[in-house]
């Protein structure tokens, strides 16, 4: 039996990495996010592997890259103006078609910003936050033990599909403490990493790790592959959680930190008499589009509730029927701009009905 | 008959894109011949950079992995750390390793990483069509500094096989030339070495390697040549800058 442990989100993330068998861990400080190379750094060479503090959160990435072209399990962790810094080497990544996992646990911007939790860099996880026209899969906790859980999962995922990971916590995620059980690695088919670098040996094929594609038509080709693998990760990968949504006449929908403040307030709104779920999506990328055009065949009404100005709104906007109301609520990231399960409930009886 | 001379194993057997009086082949052919005597280049991994040396895996019989701009020694650091039992080498021009790579090239030099840097100092940015690099000469013409390289606005000029002789992390760092036969003789003599320390596990060796880039600097092949030996070598002076095994 695993005994269960008392931790913070950051080591939560940690000690998945290397349950999960992480090989190569790059990083470099940055609040919120401090606990998992300090954690890393303490513990990871117990297993063999390799940590690095790097020069920079670019030479980090890049660390990344190098290792994940080299076959290995490769990680690093940032938030806000780290995780800018590191869209050059996701791009690459992106267009290398190599796998690896890069946590952040976002903090308010634009900017140096501040270090409370927000939710403000949705945009730059799901749309990819690098040039070129790609997508990173984005996974999306919402409690320590899912930390946890889903770091183990985005290591799964990227080496199935060959696209970068991002596990997107926050603050709030990575500073809290709870009670996990730190579960075995799961038992997974992933395919072999033929391509890898690793020498070139006699009668085996010449491995180049690369993203320039400058043949006929390659660069094109290149991009409907993705395009489908998408479509793939969004037909088989989709994970969400529905709470009470069976007889909801409105859905709160929220991810992450935001969505636990959801919950209580929609049990408050139970209490009160009102027929209210909750929608909480885990995947972010992909979004579970399907989930919400099922859901809005019979409610209507959904409130979409997010520590920015709106972004997750756009995508729940384009996944529910078109006769279906879609309403807003936001904090904008900042010190204080938590809300309330009161103020959250005060915003549902608002708009029900 | 007896063949005295041929291609190296380590190179493929084809024609490159690299320009007339481009001094990148004469390289090229010093580094496969350093992996094809101590025969390593079945476990060697190259990193190419970005620029003219991009082309890295069309040419060597070794596995690549293409770097970000600049990024060579952070990459090959991660492969050098994924696989310690490999050779990893990375291959840089002087606005990738010099401009927007300093960051990557000095941390990795001072970790000491066990990797072999080769860098190719040209004095100019030749893919993108020979704007100013870091090594651009004073008073030198570019694209860019079309009145030539003003040191009061633009600095001087890095010159990168001393700096790194500085650090604690570097075992080796040597700048080499290849533009006569008593040269190109040295020049492969040092990048062995280079390669020799990394296969002893000796730690971080560098190499910079003068260059002719007779396109962007509008020269002739045997001009460029002759402002090589008179201009670069004088302000870039050769030989061996840093031997551990001296020390």
């Amino acid at each position: 039996m695993t005994l269960r442990q008392f931790v913070k989100g950051n080591e939560a993330v940690a000690m998945a990495a290397i349950e999960a068998g992480v090989r190569c861990y790059f990083g470099y400080p940055i609040t919120p996010q401090s606990d998992i190379p300090e954690y890393l750094s303490r513990e990871l060479h117990k297993t063999g592997a390799t940590f690095i503090q790097a020069e920079s959160e670019i030479g980090a990435i890049n660390m990344v890259l190098g290792a994940s072209a080299a076959g290995v399990r490769a990680m690093t962790s940032s938030s806000g103006p780290g995780i800018s810094l590191k869209q050059e080497g996701i791009s690459y990544m992106a267009g290398s078609e190599l796998p690896g996992v890069i946590v952040d646990i976002m903090r308010q911007g634009p900017g140096l910003g501040g270090i409370d939790a927000s939710q403000a860099d949705y945009w730059q996880a799901t749309r990819g936050g690098g040039h070129g026209g790609y997508r990173i899969i984005v996974l999306a906790p919402g409690s320590v033990q899912e930390m946890y859980d889903l770091t183990m999962l985005a290591f799964d995922l990227s080496d199935t599909y060959r696209i970068p990971a991002m596990v997107l916590g926050d603050s709030v995620l990575g500073q809290m403490k709870e009670s996990i059980t730190p579960n075995p690695r799961p038992v997974c088919d992933l395919p072999a990493k033929d391509w890898a670098v690793r020498g070139w040996k006699e009668g085996t094929a010449q491995n180049v790790v690369k993203s320039l594609k400058l043949g006929d038509g390659e660069m094109e080709k290149f991009h409907w592959e993705m395009h489908d693998r998408y479509n793939l990760l969004a037909d088989k990968e989709c994970l969400w959680e529905e709470y009470r949504t069976d007889d909801a006449t409105l859905i709160v929908t929220a991810f992450g930190s935001t969505a636990r403040i959801s919950r209580t307030a929609v049990e408050m709104a139970r209490e009160a008499g009102m027929k209210v779920g909750l929608m909480r999506p885990i995947t972010l990328f992909p979004f579970p589009k399907k989930a919400y055009a099922d859901l809005s065949t019979k409610c209507k009404l959904f409130l979409v509730i997010e520590l920015s100005t709106g972004q997750m709104v756009d995508d729940v906007r384009l996944s529910v029927q078109r006769d279906a109301d879609v309403e807003f609520y936001g904090r904008p990231p900042g010190a204080g701009s938590l809300p309330t399960p009161e103020e959250l409930f005060e915003r549902i009886r608002k708009v029900y009905r | 008959m007896k063949q005295v001379f041929g291609r190296s194993p380590s190179l493929k057997d084809v024609q490159t894109h690299f320009c007339p009086g481009c001094h990148h082949g004469a390289i090229h052919r010093l580094v496969a011949e350093a992996l094809d005597e101590f025969n390593i280049r079945d476990r060697t991994i190259g990193c190419a950079s970005v620029g003219c040396s991009v082309f890295l895996y069309g040419y060597f019989n070794v596995d690549v992995v293409e770097s970000p701009h600049g990024r060579a020694p952070a990459v090959a650091t991660g492969v050098k750390r994924a696989r310690p039992e490999s050779i990893v080498f990375t291959y840089q021009g002087d606005g990738d390793l010099a401009a927007i790579g300093t960051s990557e090239i000095i941390h990795a030099a001072n970790r000491g990483e066990h990797i072999t840097v080769i860098f190719v100092n040209n004095t100019t940015y030749g893919m993108t069509g020979g704007q100013m690099a870091p090594t651009t000469m004073p008073g030198q013409k570019t694209s860019t500094s079309p009145y030539g390289r003003d040191t009061r606005n633009d600095g001087a000029p890095f010159k990168m096989a001393e700096l790194l002789s500085n650090l604690d992390g570097v075992a080796f760092s040597a700048r080499v030339a290849v533009n006569s036969p008593k040269n190109v003789l040295n020049a492969k003599k040092l990048i062995k070495t280079a390669f020799r320390y990394q296969v002893e596990g000796k730690g971080f060796s560098f190499i910079e390697a003068l260059a002719t880039c007779p396109t962007n600097w509008g020269m002739q092949p045997l001009d460029a040549n002759e402002r090589l030996t008179h201009e670069m070598i004088p302000y870039f002076p050769l030989g061996v800058y840093k031997n551990s095994e001296n020390l």
